[in-house]
């Protein structure tokens, strides 16, 4: 679905104050596949999401959407339609001051009939629950809820991969887990392809695979066994998920927990099977 | 911050709210003409009597309406003094006279017609915004000017800047109030001294208002750029306007008062004798 190869990533490339965010990184992501990419702040993690729907175009190498170069400027569009990205702040994504009118931005977009529009704002906003608010305004919603509003609004234009870049990062936990709640239904049954970036890693532990960013760098990349590299996951600026330390700790002290435990439902079941 | 996002609208269903916002506008646009077309008292009475029946249907309560006349009660009081005071006549006796004010009967008379107008040029439009929602209102505004496409002119994006900047107003209120109370916090005092006192205290204010609003603008275009926008190219729209009958009779009243005004005052068909009667 998604092809990223040899990609470079130079900020204010011949400048005085040029600084290269992604050297040197490759990697796919799978149709349907629900990736966490993870990293600290200056990671390049950003950049990537920047660079999967053709905002930025990389310096070199080259990325790939369903078969599409991001730097023809003339796919621009049919690449947008296929890759929807979620923001990290929710009040910066929204172009509307009525809910439904917000959403129907996208499929407005695409140049949809009328009635289509106004279907898919219905089910988009079904989708993350905030149907009942179609014809409110945003501005008196929690973090947790106007984000999921951001993700009616990227939902709407129906896209197949669903980027989202720290779009959790501005919530409190209970807006975490609504939105986290929302992607995870969205990759599992409507079968969408989810990039999630983010540096909490609870969230990451519910990906499929998880690639692991340092200095513009892919760090590591692979399923929960990624867990068990302690060193791994703290040099490059991370720390691993409660379950998986208190697990981790557990083994140290020579309990035996089998498998990889990453949830705090499955560390429950290691220790009490 | 709830009052600025809805300008001053007034939440009720009426036929008046009900009305497409482009015969509202439309029809606040023919009023103006309208009033500046009336000179007889009995033109004031009418429009006055239309705009109570309109207020009547748009179930605002009344003082709700009158309130904003207080944002232009010096405005009018102060036009009024000055037209009576500097009305001068050769021919008639003045009414009053101290020194070198005098005071004319036709002095008073312009000074209540101009005062009429004032308040009604203002009660009309405030009445459009009681009952239309700036997104209504901007959509209307984007429809009617349609044609100046034509020419090339740039409607489509004024329309999207004008409902991003209402749809921006409560956020970067919001974002006022936060950095005045981190300045606050910081032993600032925007609450006394002269009014240059107080101006000067606002710029560790706007400085940092004004970096995030660019930061803002910024993350907002890509996220514009992300739902495939594209601007006005191949763009479609959830919600179409469409007239009813409602609005063909709202603009039949409105063309008919209008009509009335301007036999009274160019006395068409002779017709303005009926004025004379009432």
């Amino acid at each position: 679905m998604i092809e990223v190869r040899n990609v470079k990533f130079v900020y204010n490339e011949g400048a005085e104050d040029e600084k290269e965010a992604l050297h040197n990184v490759s990697f796919t992501v799978n149709d349907g596949e629900f990736v966490a990419l993870v990293g600290h702040n200056g990671s390049g993690k950003s950049t990537l999401a920047r660079l999967f729907n053709g905002l930025l175009a990389p310096s070199s190498g080259i990325v790939k959407v369903d078969g599409m170069d991001t730097s023809d400027k003339k796919a621009l569009f049919d690449i947008r339609k296929t890759v929807g990205v979620v923001f990290q702040n929710p009040d910066n994504q929204m172009v509307a001051s009525v809910i439904e009118d917000d959403v129907a931005f996208g499929p407005e977009n695409l140049g949809l009939a009328s009635e289509e529009i106004s279907e898919r704002v219905e089910w988009a906003l079904k989708s993350v629950g905030m149907a009942e608010h179609r014809k409110g305004t945003p501005f008196r919603l929690s973090g947790g809820q106007k984000q999921r509003i951001a993700i009616a609004g990227v939902l709407a234009v129906k896209p197949k991969v669903m980027v989202l870049d720290e779009s959790t990062a501005m919530l409190d936990p209970l807006g975490r887990d609504e939105v986290m709640n929302v992607i995870t239904r969205l990759n599992r049954e409507e079968k969408m392809t989810v990039i999630m970036i983010t540096h909490f890693m609870e969230e990451a532990a519910l990906a499929d695979r998880i690639i692991v960013m340092r200095d513009g760098r892919v760090a590591a990349e692979g399923g929960k066994e990624i867990f068990r590299k302690r060193e791994l996951i703290e040099s490059a600026g991370l720390e691993l998920p409660v379950a998986a330390r208190i697990a981790a700790k557990l083994r140290e002290r020579g309990l035996d927990i089998e498998g990889d435990v990453t949830l705090p439902g499955e560390l429950i079941d290691a220790l009490c099977p | 911050m709830k009052d600025v996002t809805i300008g001053q609208y007034y939440p009720v269903s009426s036929p008046i709210h009900r009305l497409d916002p482009r015969i509202k506008l439309l029809a606040v646009i023919l009023y103006i003409v309208a009033i500046f077309f009336i000179q007889k008292f009995v033109g004031f009475a009418l429009v006055a009597v239309f705009l109570l029946a309109a207020v009547f249907l748009s179930r605002v309560p009344l003082l709700k309406v009158l309130r904003s006349l207080r944002a232009v009660l010096f405005l009018v009081t102060f036009t009024m003094i000055i037209s009576v005071l500097f009305y001068s006549s050769k021919t008639a006796e003045p009414l009053w006279a101290w020194g070198i004010i005098k005071i004319y009967k036709q002095g008073l008379i312009n000074a209540a017609r101009m005062g009429l107008r004032l308040i009604l040029l203002v009660l009309g439009p405030s009445l459009l915004t009681l009952t239309t929602t700036p997104t209504a209102l901007t959509d209307g505004l984007e429809s009617l000017l349609k044609p100046l496409a034509l020419i090339k002119l740039p409607i489509h994006e004024l329309a999207i800047i004008m409902s991003i900047a209402l749809r921006l107003i409560p956020t970067l209120m919001e974002e006022t109030e936060k950095i005045m109370n981190a300045q606050k916090a910081r032993c600032a005092d925007f609450d006394t001294g002269n009014i240059f006192k107080r101006a000067k205290a606002l710029i560790p204010v706007l400085i940092p208002l004004f970096v995030s609003s660019f930061r803002r603008a910024d993350e907002l275009a890509d996220a514009m750029d992300s739902r495939c926008y594209r601007g006005a190219k191949g763009r479609t729209r959830m919600k179409r306007l469409k007239l009813h009958f409602r609005d063909f009779a709202a603009s039949f009243v409105m063309l008919a008062l209008f009509f009335v005004i301007l036999v009274l005052r160019y006395n068409w068909f002779g017709w303005a004798f009926v004025a004379a009667l009432i």
